[in-house]
């Protein structure tokens, strides 16, 4: 593969990776202006990292074979589909029961937030806490989150770009730990099976929570968090690939 | 189409970036958005083959033991995470099972293979069949590989259960937390970095040098 043009025969001047960064931590911009990509023409493969002068849309990166594309294909379409179809199977998740405990006492039914009232009133305060978090808050928190940064990204706001980018980079950490009560309910199903004593099975509930799982975290990684930052002139460009040819 | 050398592009905002030296261990983020641009792997990359091994063999461990064990009032029961699998399906839960099965069993089972296959010949620096599918899978699967997640899972139902009836710690539980330390380690390895390793010059320690 020979190799293009330099960067400053496109005639910019762009941010240096400084290289004075101390271990594990941010890298100073250096000298240069900020510049993107999509204003450069240039085409990132999103597998391999490397970078395309001249390429089309959707022609494969001649190191990887991936498509190239500027931005991920129909993002806030394919956001808003999983958002929604998220927020649906967010009642009946919180609505039905997860788990049906069958002892000599009775049968009990438990839903997510009943679930967590009974570790708190049996005095696990701590758990009560953390199966709070990942089950409840968590993905409130998720559904609000991507919901507003869809919402801005549409409108090309320009508000609070460096705390939405910052919000984006927790919710792609935080998503899957709201797998947790899935787990617990499979593992107890699994295990407690003690014909006549007790018996724990799998209530619908958990499969619709599981749904809402899975749903946010394809919404989250369907999201291109680029997005944030395109100004309407770039996105005009970035939406209109042939534009850039005519110019 | 050609190719631009010595650049990067930030995938979390799309500013262009020049290369630049980073020293081993040294992780190089963009100052506009926070996402990662760069990591020197340092000494990562060679410890991948044998964490990989080491992980596939708790791993083995992991699913063939009993995690964990109840006794009450002289029943005892036991299940493994396959057991749990297998419960679910039987109680018509099989898109649920299929999910935790995905998540805890195949998926993290499929990044350790395709890590072993891709790493050891890379070692001497070949390119296995396949090389570019696998790595692509391997980026795929990242989010999916919920052991950890699994793990605090098991801890929360043995207090619960802690109440009810004594609860027996199976060899798994063992085995889980230490592929949970491991994993940490090897899915922390950027699969694209299998990019530099297969196009580097032999000879030439392209993560320390600008790949210019």
């Amino acid at each position: 593969m020979k190799g293009g043009k330099s960067l400053n025969a496109l005639g910019t001047r762009v941010a240096d990776i400084a290289s004075r960064a101390s271990t594990h931590t941010a890298v100073d911009a250096g000298s240069g202006t900020m510049v993107t990509a999509a204003e450069l023409g240039l085409r990132e493969c999103h597998h391999c990292g490397t970078v395309w002068q001249g390429a089309h849309d959707r022609e494969p990166c001649a190191r990887c074979g991936t498509r190239l594309r500027t931005r991920k294909p129909d993002s806030i379409r394919r956001t808003w589909a999983l958002l929604i179809a998220a927020a649906l199977m967010y009642l009946p998740a919180n609505l039905l029961p997860v788990m049906i405990t069958s002892s000599l006492f009775g049968t009990q039914r438990d839903t997510i937030l009943s679930g967590i009232i009974f570790f708190w009133v049996s005095g696990s305060y701590g758990l009560a806490a953390l199966i709070f978090t990942a089950s409840f808050l968590v993905p409130l928190f998720k559904l609000a989150a991507l919901f507003m940064l869809t919402v801005l990204a549409q409108r090309r706001s320009q508000w609070r770009q460096r705390e939405r980018a910052k919000l984006y980079h927790v919710l792609e950490i935080i998503g899957r730990w709201s797998m947790l009560d899935v787990f617990v309910v499979s593992l107890l199903a699994g295990l407690v099976r003690i014909q006549g004593f007790a018996e724990v099975t799998a209530g619908v509930g958990i499969g619709a929570f599981a749904s809402v799982v899975v749903l946010t975290m394809l919404a989250s990684l369907s999201f291109d968090p680029r997005l944030n930052w395109d100004t309407p002139k770039i996105a005009a460009k970035v939406e209109n690939p042939l534009n850039e040819r005519v110019q | 189409m050609t190719e631009l050398p010595g650049v990067t592009v930030c995938e979390g905002c799309d500013a262009v970036y020049r290369h630049a030296t980073l020293r081993p261990r040294e992780v190089a983020s963009c100052p506009r958005c926070g996402t990662e641009l760069a990591v020197n792997a340092g000494a990562q990359q060679k410890r991948l083959l044998p964490l990989t091994v080491a992980s596939l063999i708790l791993f083995v461990i992991a699913n063939l033991f009993p995690i964990v064990e109840i006794e009450l009032q002289g029943r005892r029961a036991q299940t493994t995470l396959f057991g749990a699998v297998v419960a679910l399906t039987g109680e018509g839960m099989s898109p649920v099972a299929l999910l935790v099965l995905a998540t805890t069993l195949l998926f993290p089972l499929a990044q350790l293979l395709i890590l072993f296959y891709l790493s050891a010949p890379l070692m001497r620096g070949a390119r296995p069949p396949g090389f570019a599918l696998l790595v692509r899978v391997l980026q795929s699967l990242r989010p999916w590989g919920m052991v950890e997640v699994f793990l605090l899972g098991v801890l929360v139902a043995i207090v619960k259960l802690s109440g009810m009836a004594t609860v027996v710690a199976g060899p798994a539980l063992w085995a889980f937390v230490g592929l949970t330390v491991l994993l940490t380690s090897v899915v922390s390895f950027n699969p694209r970095a299998f990019w530099e390793m297969a196009f580097s010059k032999p000879g030439v320690d392209t993560l320390s040098e600008p790949s210019s």
